[in-house]
């Protein structure tokens, strides 16, 4: 792997990611923790999936960050984690109402959230792709 | 008083957002006047802050609770600076979709704290 590429998957394009990776890192974990600390009861359910989506943005942001084949690779495969976990909680949500009192990061395919959880891990793949191809 | 707050913040950001973004449409980098911009918003996010948590210590309460206010507002005033330094590494027209980025979650975070605090 030479130096350009393993630097390339945070440059350019890929900064921007980093940030909006970043921010969503942020934002599903501060969500999470203050729920769980405040109600954990309340929705059990959802705020364990917020925190599991807050891992999930942390793995790709560092990948993104720290770049190289491996971590491109690796962040590959969380972008279809994060996909498939944006379409199965945003169809459970829709499906089934009652298991969720309060919401996730990624109910009804991130509504809430404009819609970024869905259009992240596309944009984030081709981007991936793109950086393998160089 | 934080009511208009919140709107100026979120016009303000709005204004950065779209400044940054045409810097992104014509393939520039942020430049010296971009950074006295988000300095500005910034400061008004910070006095953002500071009158949020006055009204806290006073005793009045977000209709949504307090921590996630806190939350908010310390998130707001973070978000700036965040992008800013982002841009700093990144001296290309991708530095200033960052900012534009971020000044749109800025506004966003406006429109929650809005309903944070009114209900």
């Amino acid at each position: 792997m030479t130096e350009s590429v393993r630097s390339g998957l945070g440059r350019g394009p890929g900064r921007l990611l980093v940030w909006v990776y970043g921010v969503f890192t942020v934002a599903a974990a501060s969500r999470s923790i203050v729920q769980m600390a405040l109600h954990f009861g309340h929705a059990p359910l959802a705020y364990v999936l917020s925190a599991v989506a807050a891992v999930v943005y942390a793995f790709i942001t560092y990948s993104l960050v720290r770049g190289g084949e491996t971590a491109r690779r690796a962040a590959l495969v969380c972008c279809v984690l994060e996909l498939a976990g944006v379409v199965t909680v945003g169809t459970w949500t829709l499906v089934d109402r009652a298991a969720f009192p309060d919401a996730t990061v990624w109910s009804d395919y991130g509504m809430g959230y404009l819609f970024i959880p869905v259009i992240l891990p596309v944009t984030a793949m081709v981007w991936l792709r793109r950086a393998g191809a160089r | 008083m934080i009511d208009v707050l919140t709107l100026v913040v979120g016009l303000a950001a709005l204004a950065l957002a779209v400044w940054c973004g045409h810097a992104f449409y014509r393939d520039q980098s942020t430049k010296d006047w971009h950074f006295i911009g988000m300095a500005v918003v910034t400061v008004l996010a910070l006095v953002q802050l500071v009158i949020g948590v006055v009204q806290l210590s006073r005793g009045e309460r977000p209709a949504k609770g307090t921590a996630i206010f806190v939350a908010y507002l310390l998130g707001a005033a973070a978000c700036i600076p965040g992008a800013g330094f982002v841009s700093l590494t990144e001296r290309t027209r991708w530095g200033s979709a960052t900012v534009a980025a971020g000044a749109v979650v800025l506004g966003v975070l406006q429109v929650r704290l809005y309903d944070i605090w009114g209900g």
